[in-house]
């Protein structure tokens, strides 16, 4: 039974001192900022909940993570970068990509292997990678993406010194993630090389069925930033302001001094593991509380009570969102299947001397390909 | 042309190629304050500075893994790992992230990135720190693997990995360092991926790379004092292969060895016996034979490591073997 009591889900703290928000929510204006939040939530909501179903229905295959319960996490975090920043996750990437601005049709063609994919069919759910928007990539390996993303810091502080646009890297995670080597190997790189970039562990308590609980020595994961003299910070995942004041605020300190920070997002997974996960590993009263944690709910009932939104405008934005998402799954429809004759062709960046391009069951050689 | 030793040779091409290129740093344990394990970068720091010249933590997963960003980004890191046995606690990054982040996201980012590290035997290091372990490299599409024999090599070889734009284990060997050999003085690359027959002959093919490709050469020399000529093809490049170098040259001789300091089993010459097998069975005259380690972790008494290991006594008798079976004639 996962002992989720005894963890402070929404509370604020910190290995440092310093913290003051600077976007207030009862500030009028911030009405369009809140607003925007909403809107990007729920569409991000229907678009998972979309993938499930186009997943049923076989159209998509492999594994499918979904971003459910953690849209609040994924806007405020995803807001709050610059263009010219780098983003590195995990598997659970959807909402991530999305936000950080690539056209959700291309997400769902990657979902759907079409060609017109952002990975051009050849990564996946879980394989998201857009260079124009500076996704560098979703990973599979659980933690793969730490130490890859902590070198992209070092080529960023090798190129730029600290200013207030100097880009920066944002590295996601999840709770059962900071267990693996890479985790604390990478930590302690970007501290003693001062690298920019803020590691983000998204809690959500659950690995795959394993609790924080059972699965860490401190539970309370951004203490583990004080083993590398990381500030680092616990912050309520399901409130997009607060993600979004924190992230502001940490991104800075590394965009302005070139130095890692670390947050920890408490959030709350309202489905499986992934799609074809039942979860039979939750208890009743503990999905009762998962839901009653819908970062969604949570906020319209606050713009409700802000005077920011009325409930005729929630079903126009609900269908807006569903709009959207109908013509993302139309775009990757009619999106045509990678070419079989590419199946090579990013193998390498180049051509190669002595290439051994063959289809299962085909020759090495070919007679005439030898001198008499 | 100057003659020089393969460490030597290293390092002048490192320093040359950093001249040229501010792109270029190298990441490693041990590389910069105490000038490299085996001193390939000596001297490195004080020249190009600590930015350039990246002593890091003991955290090869985590330093190769901070290579391949840096790589994505556009930098050209030169990751020393100190032996190829360190490799292993790298082996995710390598593995799962630089062999793969072209493809599996479809083509949009390249890894130019050269992972050096030494392997090789014979040095007395017992069984954790004694590995020939390539193939483990060799075996992954996305990968290149370079095993220069000799410093002229070792220079065009390093020079077409740090010019490559996908990811290199640059495969070098704890016996090598010491050796010497004519270095040309310009600037020349070699192409990865091409075999060098580095002495011709017609009576039969040793197959080598690396290290082993000193011992085929001596064997070479002591055959032709008994009238037997041998063809030594060192592959220079485990993957990409050239395959059409060793068949070409197997179908000339109709027979061939290969020695190779790795285990035998599923090891790099039962690939190259597979490829000889299909290109050119109808030429043989005798099975292809090879000549590798024993199938033990290396042991550290001298005597039972260097029972262990494949040298010029075993080869010279098996390609004896193969003579007698096939009724060769002076
Ligand atoms: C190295 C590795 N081990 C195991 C897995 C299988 N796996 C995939 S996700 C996962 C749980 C990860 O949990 P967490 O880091 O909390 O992320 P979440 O899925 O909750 O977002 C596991 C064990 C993997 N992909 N990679
Ligand atoms: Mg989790």
């Amino acid at each position: 039974m996962v002992s989720r009591n005894t963890m402070t889900k929404t509370g604020r703290a910190t290995n440092k001192a310093s913290d003051s928000s600077n976007v207030d929510s009862g500030h009028q204006d911030n009405k369009d900022l809140l607003l925007s939040f909403y809107e990007e939530m729920v569409f991000i909501r229907h678009f998972e909940l979309k993938a499930s179903e186009m997943y049923q229905k076989a159209k998509i295959g492999g594994y499918c993570h979904l971003n459910l319960g953690e849209e609040a996490t994924v806007v405020g975090l995803m807001r709050a970068t610059q263009k010219q920043d780098y983003l590195f996750t995990t598997y659970r990437e959807h909402g991530y990509a999305i936000s950080k601005g690539s056209d959700p049709g291309r997400v769902m063609a990657e979902l759907f292997g079409k060609a017109d994919g952002v990975s051009h069919g050849w990564g996946g759910s879980m394989h998201l990678f857009d260079k124009e928007t500076h996704l560098m990539g979703g990973y599979g390996i659980v933690g793969g993406q730490i130490p890859p993303a902590t070198g992209a810091a070092l080529a960023i502080s090798y190129k730029n010194t600290p200013s207030t646009d100097s880009p920066i890297v944002v590295c996601i995670m999840g709770d059962g993630t900071t267990n693996i080597g890479a985790f604390h190997e990478s930590l302690n790189i970007a501290a003693v090389w001062k690298l920019p970039i803020v590691y983000v562990i998204v809690n959500n308590f659950l690995g795959m069925g394993t609790s924080v609980d059972m699965a860490s020595g401190e539970p309370e994961l951004y203490k583990r930033g004080a083993s590398y003299k990381i500030e680092s910070i616990r912050i309520n995942g399901e409130d997009p302001l607060e993600v979004y004041n924190t992230s502001l605020r940490m991104f800075r300190i590394a965009r302005e001094e070139h130095r890692p920070l670390l947050i920890e997002a408490m959030s709350h997974r309202l489905k499986g593991h992934s799609v074809v996960d039942p979860a039979k590993y939750r208890s009743t009263e503990e999905m009762k509380e998962a839901e009653q944690h819908d970062p969604i709910p949570m906020l319209e009932k606050k713009l409700i009570g802000l005077s920011y939104l009325k409930e005729s405008d929630i079903t126009s934005i609900v269908a807006k969102a569903k709009e959207r998402v109908s013509s993302a799954v139309a775009f990757a429809e009619q999106s045509p299947n990678p070419d079989i004759r590419q199946l090579f062709a990013n193998v390498y960046s180049k051509k190669l001397p002595n290439d051994f391009y063959r289809l299962p069951g085909e020759p090495l050689f070919d007679e005439h390909s030898f001198s008499k | 042309m100057t003659i020089k030793t393969y460490r030597q040779t290293l390092h002048d091409t490192l320093a040359e190629e950093m001249r040229k290129d501010p792109d270029i740093l190298l990441i490693g344990e041990e590389i910069g304050h105490f000038e490299g394990s085996y001193k390939i970068t000596a001297g490195l720091l004080a020249e190009f500075g600590p930015k350039r010249v990246k002593d890091t933590p003991i955290a090869e997963e985590g330093f190769t893994g901070a290579a391949i960003g840096a790589a994505m980004l556009g930098l050209k890191p030169i990751v020393e790992i100190m032996t190829i046995n360190f490799s292993l606690v790298a082996m995710d990054q390598i593995i799962n992230h630089a062999a793969k982040i072209h493809a599996m996201f479809g083509g949009q980012v390249n890894v130019p990135l050269v992972i050096r590290t030494p392997g090789g035997g014979g040095q007395q290091l017992g069984a954790s720190h004694s590995q020939n372990i390539e193939v483990f490299y060799a075996h992954i599409p996305g990968l290149k693997v370079v095993c220069p024999s000799n410093p002229a090599d070792a220079k065009g070889l390093l020079k077409a990995a740090i010019g490559d734009t996908d990811p290199v284990l640059f495969l070098e060997n704890l016996g090598l360092y010491g050796a010497k050999g004519e270095v040309p003085e310009e600037d020349y690359v070699l192409e990865i991926g091409k075999a060098n027959v580095a002495r011709q002959g017609k009576d039969i093919t040793i197959i080598s790379y690396s290290k082993a490709t000193t011992v085929a050469l001596e064997v070479a020399d002591e055959l032709a004092h008994e009238q037997i000529s041998a063809e030594v093809i060192d592959l220079r490049s485990l993957r990409p292969l050239d395959r059409q170098t060793i068949v070409e040259s197997a179908r000339k001789t109709s027979r061939a060895v290969v020695i190779e300091d790795d285990w035998l089993t599923y090891g790099i010459g039962a690939e190259i016996a597979a490829t000889i097998q299909e290109g050119a069975f109808d030429y043989l005259d005798a099975p292809v034979r090879r000549v590798a380690a024993a199938e033990v972790p290396v042991p550290y008494s001298k005597p039972l490591e260097l029972a262990s290991l494949p040298d010029a006594a075993t080869l010279s008798k098996v390609i004896h073997q193969i003579l007698d079976a096939t009724a060769f004639n002076r």
